[in-house]
C-alpha cells in the first residue's frame, strides 16, 4: 500500500494526562499552540512596553498589525465593531502565527487540525447568533429574508438563506483547515519527489518546494485575513441586521 | 469492480473539482488585470477584493480535496 499523505498530520501524545475522563494529553499541536501564544504575547508586550513617539522596529510592527486589524473592523463592521477589537485581534494574530510557524520544517501547523478551526468557527458563529438575538430580539430572525425580497419569493428565499446561514461555520472551518492541510501535503509530495529523483532530476521538484513555500507564506497570511474578514462580516451582520451593506457603500 | 479500485476512482473524481476552481481563479485574475488596465489608480482597492475572492475560490477546490481525504479514510 502506498504511504498515507496525511501521515505528517498524525498526533502522538508526549505526556498522557486526563481530567475527569477528558483526554488533555500534551501533544505537538498543544505545544505549538503554547509557542504561538507565548510568541505573540512576548512580541506585543515587548513592543508596547517602551512606547515612543518615534517607534522602534518592534513597535512599528505592532502598530502596523493593530492598524491593519482596525482597518478590517472599520471597513466591515463600522465604528460599532471596535468593541470586538480584542477578540478579532486575538483571532487574527493566533491564526496568522499558527499558520506561519507551521511552515518551519519540523514544527506543526495547529490550524491543519479541523478540531481547532471548527472550535474557532463555531465560537464565532454562536457569538454572532447570541449577539444578534441580544441586540435585536426576535426581529433577528429577519436575517433570513434579504432586504427587498418580494413576498412571493419568500418560500424560496428563506430555505436558501437558512442553508447559507448554516453553511457559514462549516465553510469557515473547512476553508482554513483544507488550505493548510493541502499546502503541506503538496510540500510533502514535492519533497518526496525531490528525494526520490536523486541529484540528476531531483533539483527540479526541490526548486518547486521553494516556490511553494513562498506561496504558502502568502496563503498563510491570506487565510488568516479571510478568516478575520468573514468573522467581522458575520458579527457585523448580527450588529446591523443587513445594515452593513449601505454603511460600507456610503464611504 | 472491487471497492479499492472504485475508491481510487472516487478520489480522482473528487480531485476533478479543481477544474472549476482553475476557471474561477483565472477569471478573478483576468478581471483584475482588466480592471487595473482601465483604472490603474483603483489597484489597491480592487486588489483587496481580488485576494478575498481568490481565497474563497481556492477553498472550494479544497473541499474536493477534503472529500478525497474522507474517501481515503473510509477505504481501509
Amino acid at each position: 500500500m502506498e504511504e498515507n499523505p496525511l501521515h505528517p498530520f498524525e498526533l502522538h501524545h508526549y505526556i498522557n494526562l486526563s481530567l475527569f475522563g477528558i483526554d488533555i494529553s500534551i501533544n505537538k499541536a498543544v505545544l505549538l499552540m503554547w509557542v504561538v501564544i507565548a510568541l505573540v504575547s512576548f512580541l506585543l508586550i515587548r513592543a508596547a512596553r517602551s512606547r515612543q513617539l518615534v517607534p522602534t522596529r518592534l513597535q512599528n510592527l505592532a502598530e502596523v498589525l493593530v492598524d491593519f486589524i482596525r482597518g478590517i473592523i472599520l471597513d466591515t463592521m463600522g465604528p460599532a465593531g471596535m468593541r470586538f477589537f480584542p477578540f478579532i485581534a486575538t483571532l487574527f494574530l493566533f491564526i496568522l502565527f499558527a499558520n506561519l510557524l507551521g511552515l518551519i520544517p519540523g514544527s506543526y501547523t495547529v490550524t491543519s487540525q479541523i478540531i481547532v478551526t471548527a472550535v474557532f468557527a463555531v465560537t464565532v458563529y454562536v457569538m454572532s447568533l447570541v449577539l444578534g438575538f441580544a441586540l435585536h430580539g426576535v426581529k433577528f430572525i429577519s436575517i433570513l429574508v434579504p432586504p427587498g425580497t418580494p413576498g412571493w419569493l419568500l418560500p424560496l428565499m428563506v430555505p436558501i438563506e437558512l442553508i447559507s446561514q448554516l453553511a457559514r461555520p462549516v465553510s469557515l472551518a473547512v476553508r482554513l483547515f483544507a488550505n493548510m492541510t493541502a499546502g503541506h501535503v503538496i510540500l510533502g509530495v514535492l519533497f518526496g519527489l525531490a528525494i526520490g529523483g536523486g541529484l540528476l532530476i531531483g533539483w527540479l521538484p526541490f526548486a518547486f518546494t521553494i516556490a511553494m513555500n513562498a506561496l504558502e507564506v502568502g496563503i498563510a497570511f491570506i487565510q488568516a485575513y479571510i478568516f478575520t474578514v468573514l468573522t467581522c462580516v458575520y458579527l457585523g451582520d448580527a450588529i446591523t441586521l443587513h445594515g452593513h451593506g449601505q454603511e460600507s457603500h456610503a464611504h | 469492480m472491487d471497492s479499492a479500485a472504485s475508491a481510487l476512482l472516487g478520489m480522482g473524481l473528487a480531485a476533478a473539482g479543481f477544474a472549476g476552481a482553475g476557471v474561477g481563479i483565472g477569471y478573478i485574475f483576468g478581471k483584475m488585470i482588466e480592471a487595473v488596465a482601465r483604472q490603474p489608480e483603483a489597484e489597491g482597492r480592487v486588489g483587496k477584493y481580488m485576494w478575498i475572492g481568490f481565497a474563497l475560490v481556492e477553498a472550494i477546490a479544497l473541499y474536493g480535496l477534503v472529500i478525497a481525504f474522507i474517501i481515503m479514510g473510509l477505504r481501509k
